[in-house]
């Protein structure tokens, strides 16, 4: 069972990947912990968008809504449950499930564009009814937040009040940055080898079957319905486990998390690293977040800075070239390299590394290691 | 005697002003091959559409094995044993060849549908081995790991072949199995469609080719205009005038 032992290594080099993140990312000057909490969430926001559209070829414009409601019953769990992290993403888990039962089993009535336009109007549906009718639920526009006198009736049955605020803990350790970052990074570890059983099983060999010959499929014996429902609702449930680990990191859920943006996000990361792939998804959403984070704090004074060794009419000319592509404009960078991967690379940043592969040698199919080249082409 | 195992009870079916099937009433018998001919636009790819659920007809119902199956789901008429090879190969153009017959081969074991997540599909070797067994009676041994899209037409209808034989069906469909194959190709699935019969299965087949026809045909049936207008043994049919007419004469009225 060679192919076993391939997903083992494969499965062993992302975890360490991961887990190192402090050290490997330190260089790109994205080492610490918030950014790496995002590039962890989002990840596992990314995979899970993948079983559905890179296994079932269904792309939904509304992905976002699961991981809105996601924190939401996290955070709902932290106020009248207790502060453990365990309930709340099993709340969040529950919730987003049904959540995506729901608006599964109405969009995929539909395929191709129709279902997209289901997906989009039901989230976009979700985040306006946050603002109005569900206001009791959400708190509307200012967020849902913890309070003083929450219940958390488990905690107040077993432990003395403590004064403040409490933090989300995880049986007592109370998750700050690093300890959030590795909670974070163990659930992304899971989600990945969750994502990649699915891959390697008969349900997932039936999914690509679906993507690639949906009428085929039913003339071979199978309801395709509940194969492409179970997709939907093992993403939505990624959605929702993120959308949890975003109201650990931070006990705050707003509705602007399930917005369409939000939604086309995680389109954006997907195709950019790799529609179809285990890592790729992963891999774009570190790219984006790194993008959002680090390039749009970049400001004109620092540009001067890394510039400062040209001469100084060279110097002033590079820095207004360069200037609309950072800080504010990093759209404008992510946006081009996101025409120039879809034009000259549509398996995304894997099949660069795939083309690179070949080109050097070896040339094996199956990729593993490609994560740690990832952020270059941020720098 | 023999009976039959799919019996379509006058079947009539338009589209719009045209009358694609009128007054269809045939029976397939147990263990037989029964071969439709007729021009084109004689209504058989639609006879077929009918029998697996694709069209439903306006009047008349397709009775298999003594249980009615119009109204039926396609996927419901493949569970009970009804299989079909498509005119224009339809496979998993982005599967590999094992996986095209792999797949089918899970649909009647598992049924229509199955949550098997977290079974490593490799480690499906009864599976497996059927689907490379198969892959190899159609010749196809060798590209096992090649994605399917990159087959030529004649091999994509081999490869079609073997995903519906995996299934082991009552019934199979075969809509112009050896069109588009080189003569050498023919003869090696004609070699192996007598093969299949053996081992008893029921077959209808539409074909062109002659040759075809009469080499593996037990009982043909002629369309023309949506009408059958003749029925019998090959050689019957192929002394019949009206069939002389049908296809020398060209399309009247």
């Amino acid at each position: 069972m060679t192919a076993l032992r391939n997903d083992l290594i494969y499965l062993v080099v992302f975890a360490v990947a991961v887990l190192a993140m402090p050290i490997w990312l330190a260089p790109f000057g994205a080492a610490y912990p918030d950014l790496m909490q995002k590039f962890a969430i989002y990840g596992i926001f990314a995979i899970g968008f993948n079983i559905l559209f890179g296994m079932t070829g269904y792309l939904s414009f509304g992905h976002a809504a699961f991981l809105g409601v996601g924190s939401y019953a996290a955070v709902w769990s932290f106020k009248l449950l207790s502060m453990n992290v365990i309930p709340a993403i099993a709340l969040a888990v529950l919730v987003s499930g049904l959540f995506a039962a729901a608006i599964g089993y109405i969009s995929l009535r539909r395929s191709g564009i129709y279902f997209s336009i289901l997906t989009l109007a039901f989230a976009q549906m979700s985040y306006n009814l946050a603002y109005s009718v569900f206001t009791p639920i959400t708190n509307g526009e200012t967020g849902l937040q913890l309070a003083l006198n929450d219940p958390r009736v488990i905690d107040r049955a077993l432990f003395a009040d403590a004064p403040g605020i409490p933090r989300p803990n995880l049986f007592g350790i109370e998750l700050g940055g690093y300890e959030a970052f590795y909670l974070c990074a163990v659930i992304l570890i899971l989600c990945f080898f969750v994502a990649m059983r699915i891959d390697r099983s008969p349900f997932g060999m039936m999914l690509k079957a679906i993507k690639s010959n949906q009428t085929r499929m039913a003339y071979t014996g199978f309801n395709t319905r509940p194969y492409t429902l179970s997709a939907f609702i093992i993403s939505g449930i990624y959605a929702g486990i993120a959308g949890g680990l975003l109201a650990v990191t931070d006990p705050l859920a707003g509705a602007e998390r399930m917005q369409w943006t939000a939604s086309g996000e995680v389109v954006l990361m997907t195709i950019l690293g790799g529609v179809g792939t285990l890592v790729g998804p992963v891999i774009g959403a570190v790219v984006i977040k790194y993008f959002e984070n680090i390039f749009s704090a970049f400001h004109m004074a620092k540009l001067e800075d890394i510039f400062s060794f040209l001469p100084d009419g060279l110097e002033s000319f590079v820095v207004s070239i360069v200037s609309p592509f950072v800080g504010e404009g990093w759209h404008l960078t992510l946006g081009i390299m996101f025409m120039l991967i879809v034009v000259f690379l549509p398996g995304g940043l894997m099949e660069g590394a795939r083309r690179i592969r070949a080109r050097f040698g070896g040339g094996r199919g199956t990729g593993s290691k490609a994560h740690s080249s990832n952020p270059a082409p941020a720098e | 005697m023999t009976n039959a195992v799919l019996h379509v009870a006058d079947v009539h079916k338009s589209f719009g002003g045209l009358h694609a099937l009128s007054d269809i009433d045939l029976q397939v018998m147990e263990g037989t091959t029964h071969a439709i001919i007729g021009p084109n636009g004689a209504g058989k790819s639609t006879l077929l559409n009918v029998c697996i659920g694709r069209i439903p007809p306006d009047s008349g119902a397709v009775v298999f094995d003594g249980k009615v199956i119009t109204g039926k789901r396609p996927h419901e008429i493949n569970q009970m044993g009804i299989v079909r090879v498509f005119q224009t190969p339809e496979i998993f153009p982005d599967l590999t060849l094992l996986q095209n017959v792999m797949v089918p081969a899970f649909a009647k074991r598992d049924g229509a549908f199955t949550l098997n997540a977290f079974r490593g599909a490799d480690r499906e070797t009864e599976i497996r081995d059927e689907a490379e067994h198969w892959l190899a009676d159609v010749g196809l041994a060798g590209y096992k790991d090649t994605l399917a899209a990159s087959l030529s037409r004649g091999d994509k209808r081999r490869l079609e072949l073997a995903m519906g034989l995996i299934q082991h069906p009552r019934l199979l469909l075969l809509d112009e199995p050896t069109a588009g194959m080189s003569r050498h190709d023919t003869n090696s699935t004609i070699d192996l469609l007598k093969k299949i019969k053996e081992r008893g299965m029921t077959k209808v087949i539409i074909e062109h080719d002659m040759h075809v026809v009469f080499s593996l045909a037990d009982r043909v049936t002629v369309l023309a205009q949506g009408r059958i207008i003749a029925d019998g043994t090959p050689e019957e049919v192929r002394g019949s005038a009206v069939v002389q007419e049908a296809y020398l004469g060209g399309t009247h009225r």
